[in-house]
């Protein structure tokens, strides 16, 4: 029993006990409980600051005539205010650690707190990219070491460490396989993408000069090999394929594949997106690949960070290894050594170009590194193993009630659910998701893959427990039970309990309203 | 292993559950000959947090960090005081382990606070509107580019001699595929002549400023002369925290601007992850690349934010998307604006001042040395000088003596000639007296 400051027991007066604090009754500040309204920074602000430093006078003179004229207009307030803003903001999102995280295909697993603390230590955050590179040793041996790890991993001969995310890595695997074509004098412009790939596939094979012919999916979910063939010819570039898929399966025949898209001429990229289903146990090097980025914010558990920053190392065969990108890492006698310069590749290297300034993202490298460590080859694979057997474990678990259309056999990292089980209930795949932010989880993946209706793709990564598990499977058992009993009240309108219910997307769209903007009355008045 | 939660007996009830009487025989679709026994990796096997810790600082004392050293280091990248708030706000686990925020019911502090980031780049580059972010100064750039040949169906791009030579190879590389892209002439210290270039076919021109060598450019008669062709004008910014004390890009007629935000915020980390501002004017919006945050409302009537105008994006446009661009730089940009909400106008303004007080009267002190010439009259905080030999072994000899003297312009441009003897330093304040006196008595021994 708790006591107030006057010593008084606090306790629960039996009149009040269980009604529930009526919902049309506003509370005075607009605040309910620990669930704060809070305003943008700029109408807090107030002409205070959150930083001591002097107030020196200049000369214009070195300022070459160009010294701004104008007040930028943004708003001043002090440390405590600041801090009080952000953290109220940041106890309005969901997040890994407060609850289990099913999106499919983003892998929300687990982000280990001593990832966070080596990128932190000042010898690797605190080091400029361009100090001399006898001053940076430390940080080359981190990514050679990386390197290793990936290029063993993936049974690779190279790897290119610069892109800054998956769909980067994407574009620098394309301009390899481009430069590679180039380099043989053909001119091949088509690339096979099959219509359950992410979005970004087909964005990015347009963002590098070719166009995109898509592959129909087969009843089973994988991609239909017998009409990636036919499709092959002397203007193919290369096939964009996800394995695991975005279904969540094997893409079994993808041995094949590859040995037909090598006769063709053309080259094999693969979407590492699903990587973390199979690393330490399949080498892609062994299934025919020429290049595969590698999301260290997924697999590897940087943390996404709402939405980024992300990494997107991409591992090249034999065949493209020489068109890398700069920088290149190279030992030599002084020590590790990066060549910054094309002109200065060792000799057959042909690097097709620059991803970026600098050297990749080194705080993404330590912290995977970090993980990679920790784990070492036999947690890597336990945690894919884990990973497989938790979507399994869903799938099993719920496919008597909702609709799994490759239910039949096994999923890999991630079990995917279509809307036929909601058929005739009124409650849309989108009511569905909604629902279960009220009942404190953060929704699965929705209407993707695209190649099942109403799509629900669930990934619980190897980061929950059986408990954990367990409850997620007898929430959304519920819930469909529900649906399907046409007790429908909880999912029309959901969440009730959100921060936000729904918010209107379509109006944003139609008159965006991208920026604060002062109040014009309000600016007048003053 | 501490970070996975199933036990033996979990797997075991699991697999029961499931049916299968093992972990592999979940793996059955893929083919049996490529499933590894894990003696097919040579790699160590799992470590405790106190041994990997221990392995890492090791490797991590191999560096000289830059608060270790007197250090005049910019080029693209910039040692700045982030205050302590920064780094502890965002290792809050609701910002750290969150998605992007395609669930906007619980994801409104993401939202909110990208809201108030577009706002705030607005603001600083005077521009209509920004975007939640894009990599870093580099690609920004590039997709700056691939915007102006879209808008303006033009193929030709010109960059300015002065941009970061590592930015311009990033945008040969991508932009390079659909028009020819023209670098002008190198002219340390001073401005080419661009204007002369532009033609009907330009899409756009390129100008850095505070340039590669840290000259402040006059971007009005460049962008009076692009837009008399019907080309756009890109500004691009690598020290953000210069718009605190110069007239901001959309003042000067620039249609885009593109920025690296890293100076506010973010460590050096060794080159990566910054985060790339993007803004631009209003007409121009609908074929902006990257993430877009707005404000609605709720089914209540309440104020909130959403992600909008995502038919522009690869995840509904596919191969017709503005852009490939998925993962931002989330993180960074709230890094980005906790300190810009720290610093409010008066900071920013004293900060900037602060800088290029330091700058000058480093300028000054180098000037003084004999054979040392200031090559760039006008600047923020970064300066060339000419050494009267090769900066490169110079910069070298001093990182033997613990001073990490800036980069050497050879290092961005290893086959112009003209660059050989350049230095390029920054200050900032967080240099001190001390840190001068340093320099100035080391540079003065090695040349």
């Amino acid at each position: 029993m708790s006591m107030n400051n006057q010593g008084r027991p606090s306790s629960i007066d039996k009149g009040s006990a269980g009604e529930a604090f009526p919902a049309s009754i506003a509370t005075i500040s607009g605040d309910r409980g620990l669930d704060h309204e809070e305003a943008l920074i700029f109408e807090l602000g107030h002409g205070a600051t959150g930083v001591d430093l002097p107030d020196v006078q200049i000369s214009e003179a070195r300022l070459g005539g160009s010294r701004r004229s104008g007040a930028i207009g943004l708003p001043g307030l002090s440390e405590p205010e600041v801090i009080r803003h952000y953290v109220r903001l940041s106890r309005k999102n969901y997040a890994i650690d407060s609850g289990l995280y099913p999106l499919g295909s983003c892998t929300m697993k687990h982000n280990p707190r001593l990832n966070e603390k080596m990128a932190r230590l000042p010898g690797f955050g605190d080091l400029h990219p361009l100090a001399p590179q006898s001053t940076t040793q430390g940080a080359l041996e981190v990514i050679s070491a990386l390197m290793n790890w990936l290029t063993t991993l993936t049974g690779m001969p190279a790897v290119a460490m610069s892109p800054k995310a998956g769909a980067h890595g994407e574009l620098c695997g394309l301009l390899a396989i481009r430069a590679a074509i180039a380099a043989r004098g053909e001119n091949r412009k088509r690339i096979l993408v099959p219509e359950s790939a992410h979005g970004t596939n087909p964005a990015t094979a347009a963002f590098a000069g070719f166009t995109v012919d898509e592959v129909p999916a087969k009843p089973n979910g994988r991609v239909d090999a017998e009409a990636l063939k036919a499709k092959l010819g002397p203007d193919v570039a290369a096939i964009m394929l996800t394995n695991p898929n975005t279904c969540g399966l094997f893409e079994g025949e993808i041995v094949d594949i590859a040995k037909a898209v090598h006769e063709a001429g053309a080259y094999f990229y693969c979407d590492g997106a699903n990587f973390n289903a199979i690393a330490g146990k399949v080498r892609p090097g062994d299934l025919g690949i020429d290049a595969m980025h590698i999301n260290l914010h997924k697999t590897f558990s940087t943390p996404h960070g709402g939405g980024g920053p992300g990494a997107g190392p991409v591992v090249l065969s034999e065949r493209l290894a020489a068109y890398a990108p700069i920088p290149l890492l190279v030992a030599s006698a002084d020590g590790l050594r990066l060549i910054e310069d094309a002109a200065d590749a060792p000799e057959g290297a042909r690097p097709f170009g620059r991803m970026c300034a600098f050297h990749g993202q080194m705080g993404m490298f330590t912290r995977a590194l970090t993980y990679m460590l920790s784990h070492g080859r036999d947690g890597v694979r336990q945690a894919s193993e884990d990973a497989v057997l938790s979507a399994n474990y869903i799938l099993a678990s719920l496919k008597d009630v909702m609709s799994a259309p490759f239910g039949d056999g096994p999923c890999m990292h991630e079990a995917l659910f279509d809307d036929s089980f909601l058929e005739g209930t009124g409650v849309t795949t989108l009511d569905f998701a909604k629902a279960m932010i009220d009942e404190g989880y953060h929704p699965m993946t929705m209407y993707f893959p695209l190649v099942v209706h109403g799509a629900m793709l669930i990934e619980p990564t190897e980061s929950e427990s059986k408990h954990s598990l367990d409850r997620f499977i007898h929430v959304l058992h519920t819930l469909a039970t529900e649906a399907k009993a046409k007790k429908t009240e909880r999912f029309a309108g959901a969440p009730h309990l959100a921060p936000r219910r729904r918010l209107d997307e379509t109006a944003a769209a139609r008159k965006p309203v991208l920026r604060w903007k002062p109040d014009p009355l309000k600016a007048a008045a003053e | 292993m501490r970070y996975l939660p199933l036990t033996t007996d979990d797997r075991r009830a699991m697999l029961a559950k499931i049916g299968a009487p093992d972990v592999d025989a979940l793996f059955r679709d893929v083919p049996n000959s490529a499933v590894v026994p894990l003696s097919a990796f040579n790699l160590p096997d799992t470590q405790g947090e106190m041994e990997v810790d221990r392995g890492m600082s090791k490797m991590a004392a191999r560096n000289v960090a830059a608060g270790a050293a007197p250090f005049f280091c910019g080029a693209g990248a910039y040692k700045h005081h982030v205050p302590s708030a920064v780094d502890h706000l965002i290792q809050r686990s609701e910002f750290l382990t969150s998605y992007t925020p395609y669930q906007p019911e619980i994801a409104q502090g993401t939202l909110q606070y990208l809201f108030e980031f577009q706002t705030q780049v607005a603001l600083l580059t005077g521009m209509e509107v920004a975007n939640a972010s894009l990599y870093d100064g580099s690609t920004a750039t590039a997709e700056a580019v691939l915007m102006a040949q879209r808008i303006t169906k033009r193929g030709k791009a010109i960059l300015s001699g002065g941009l970061h030579p590592h930015y311009a190879e990033t945008v040969e590389t991508v932009a390079g595929l659909f028009g020819p892209v023209e670098r002008t002439k190198v002219t340390p210290g001073s401005a080419e002549d661009i204007i002369a270039l532009i033609d009907e076919q330009t899409a756009c021109v390129v100008v850095q400023s505070p340039d590669v060598f840290g000259l402040i450019r006059n971007l009005r008669p460049i962008a009076e002369a692009a837009h008399a062709k019907g080309a756009l004008l890109i500004a691009v910014v690598t020290e953000i925290v210069s718009l605190g004390l110069l007239e901001p890009p959309g003042a000067q007629g620039a249609d885009i601007v593109a920025a690296e935000g890293q100076s506010i915020g973010n460590g050096l980390n060794f080159g990566g992850p910054y985060v790339g501002l993007f803004a631009t004017r209003e007409k121009f919006l609908r074929q902006m690349p990257g993430r877009l945050c707005g404000e609605t409302v709720d089914a209540e009537g309440r104020r909130g934010f959403v992600l909008t105008l995502s038919t522009r994006e690869q995840h509904i446009r596919r191969e017709k998307a503005t852009s490939n661009i998925c993962t931002n730089s989330g993180l960074c940009t709230l890094a980005f604006t906790i300190h810009l909400s720290l610093l409010g106008e008066d900071g920013l303004t004293r900060l900037a001042r602060l800088n290029h007080a330091k700058a000058s009267a480093l300028a000054d002190k180098l000037a003084a040395l004999p054979g040392v010439e200031l090559v760039t009259g006008a600047f923020f905080n970064e300066f060339t000088v000419k050494l009267p030999k090769a900066a490169a072994p110079v910069v070298d000899a001093l990182a033997k003596k613990g001073v990490i003297a800036g980069v050497p312009a050879s290092r961005l441009l290893p086959r112009e000639k003209s660059a050989e003897g350049l230095l390029i330093l920054a200050a900032t304040e967080t240099n001190t007296d001390e840190d001068f006196d340093a320099l100035v008595a080391a540079l003065k021994e090695a040349i």
